[in-house]
């Protein structure tokens, strides 16, 4: 579904260029779930980006159901770890937003992608909030919001940049339980990025591990416990317990020093 | 309820007291001119500026009625000419280099000294006024629209880049709706600054407006006029500044809530 062959990504920085990402081989099966895991900086929202089309890589291919990536897709869906949704919106019509973008168009009418948007609602335990404003939600609540938004196409890939990263462990668990069971009933690949062991394990078919400075692909780990999975007591410990070190190890492992990745300033992103 | 929070939230006290608080102003005033025996034509008591009113309704208001149209068609032409101005401040660098100075300078212009030269080059007409208002209040909104434009979070505007949306798109549905609640901090302030400029160029080349009325009263010694004419002024600039927020109100509840 997702080919990257020798993908890499340089970046010109203030202090002359950096090089974000090198090297990158990777091949996610139809329907796979894949998290990506490493230190903030190496690379993992820029991997993600480029996969989205945001972004053209410098060197390498990337390409998505066979076709080279030009530009964002309709097929493609991308979720942020803020909920990024329009404060002037209710919640209803955030999650339409990607419909009205496409001015209505596409293979279904507008009335019934707006009972589709229902039913996510419903799916994630927002029905009852349809005309609320975002501000009026919990974290936890927005989010859902955001997730149902980058459903309401039916997305082939969704593409999740730490989405759950910002809200409590509480919330986190919760929301990371609920996209695996959404998940177990779509057709849909996934690419997940986190920076916990434990959500990795949770969600993951495979999970690939990225070194930083620059971001290479470092292991890449199968997790064949069977689904649906918990967080809690089961069966399977000693197996999650046994990927977490091997995943520990791979992330703790000494490497070049790892820099915070400087903030974006908001005024770098001008309107085209 | 504690006092506290009576004084904060009740509806009742956020009305009284700003009355309570003029009316004892007033009061103060009116005593002090009894008080010390203040002569009227150097403060005429609050009795004294409500009879120069009653003296001459009608000519007060038409007056104000002149002001108003000047400012509201000033401030107009100030959003219209200052919101594409700062659009194209935030689109490029290049122009927001070659025409920020610009604006600075324009800005910094003592706007009394100007008043003469605008009356010289577009005539006795209402034009100078409201090129006067222009003048005053464009560079707040200027400033606060590019503000605005430019606090677009950067995550909503790769939503919509994710989401394939056009640049018109990601203008109207995003950038635009995004800058308005600032746009507005703008607005209000520059209805405040429009008052005052239309004032300024009925000082010079008219026998018309507010501004006139002050600067022949002014002549003429006749202060209780004089007073009458700025308490127009102050409530029509307090009324202008009020439809904004309530305009404010009705457009932009998301943004009052989540302040
Ligand atoms: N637009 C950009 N311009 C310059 N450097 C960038 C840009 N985006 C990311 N980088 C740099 O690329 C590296 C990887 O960033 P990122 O992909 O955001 O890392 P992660 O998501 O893993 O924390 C960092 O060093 C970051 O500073
Ligand atoms: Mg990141």
């Amino acid at each position: 579904m997702i080919r990257l062959d020798g993908v890499g990504q340089v970046f010109d920085g203030r202090e002359g260029q950096v090089t974000a990402l090198e090297e990158i081989d990777l091949h996610v099966q139809q329907n796979e779930f894949v998290t990506l895991i490493g230190r903030s900086g190496c690379g993992k929202s820029t991997l993600l980006r480029l996969i989205a089309g945001l972004i053209s890589p410098t060197s390498g291919t990337v390409r998505v159901a066979g076709d080279p990536v030009t530009g964002p897709r309709r097929d493609v869906s991308f979720m942020f770890q803020r909920p990024a949704l329009l404060p002037w919106r209710s919640v209803l019509s955030n999650v339409m937003l990607p419909i009205e973008i496409d001015g209505g168009e596409g293979d279904r009418g507008k009335a019934a992608y707006r009972d589709r948007a229902h039913q996510l609602l419903e799916l994630t335990g927002l029905t009852g909030f349809e005309r609320r404003l975002p501000h009026e939600l919990s974290g936890g609540m927005q989010q859902r919001v955001s997730l149902c938004r980058s459903l309401i196409r039916d997305p082939q890939v969704m593409l999740m940049d730490e989405p759950f990263s910002a809200l409590d462990a509480l919330t986190r668990t919760e929301l990371s339980e609920e996209l695996q069971r959404i998940k177990m009933e779509l057709d849909t690949t996934i690419v997940f990025v986190t920076h916990s062991i434990e959500e990795a394990v949770l969600l993951a078919d495979r999970v690939v591990v990225l070194t930083p400075r620059p971001g290479r692909l470092r292991e890449v780990v199968d997790i064949d416990i069977p689904r649906p999975r918990t967080l809690g007591q089961n069966a399977h410990l000693t197996e999650v317990a046994r990927i977490s070190g091997l995943l520990h190890g791979l992330l703790a492992e000494k490497v070049a020093p790892v820099e915070e990745p400087a903030p974006r300033q908001v005024d770098e992103v001008r309107p085209r | 309820m504690t006092k506290r929070s009576w004084l904060k939230d009740s509806p009742a006290a956020a009305v009284l007291l700003p009355i309570i608080g003029l009316a004892g102003a007033i009061a103060l005033w009116w005593l002090a001119t009894i008080v010390f025996g203040i002569e009227s034509y150097l403060l005429p008591s609050p009795r004294d500026v409500v009879i120069s009113f009653m003296d001459q309704p009608s000519y007060l208001l038409t007056e104000t009625g002149t002001s108003i149209l000047e400012t509201v068609e000033g401030f107009l032409l100030a959003i219209v000419v200052g919101v594409p101005i700062a659009l194209l401040i935030v689109r490029s660098v290049l122009l927001e280099r070659l025409v920020y100075p610009l604006l600075l300078m324009v800005n910094a212009i003592p706007k009394v000294a100007i008043a003469p030269l605008l009356v010289v080059w577009m005539g006795f007409g209402q034009w100078p006024k409201v090129v006067m208002v222009l003048l005053v209040c464009f560079f707040p909104i200027v400033i606060s629209t590019a503000q605005g434009m430019k606090s677009t979070p950067i995550e909503l505007v790769e939503l919509l880049r994710s989401l394939n949306a056009s640049r018109t798109q990601e203008f109207f549905k995003l950038r635009l709706r995004y800058a308005m609640p600032q746009m507005f901090t703008g607005l209000k302030v520059a209805i405040s600054l429009a008052v005052i400029g239309s004032v300024i160029a009925e000082f010079v080349g008219t026998t018309h407006g507010l501004g006139y009325v002050i600067y022949q009263s002014g002549a003429s010694a006749d202060t209780p006029l004089a007073f009458a004419a700025i308490t127009l002024l102050s409530i029509l600039s307090i009324v202008l500044f009020y439809i904004l927020v309530l305009l404010e109100h009705l457009l932009l509840p998301w943004a009052q809530e989540s302040r």
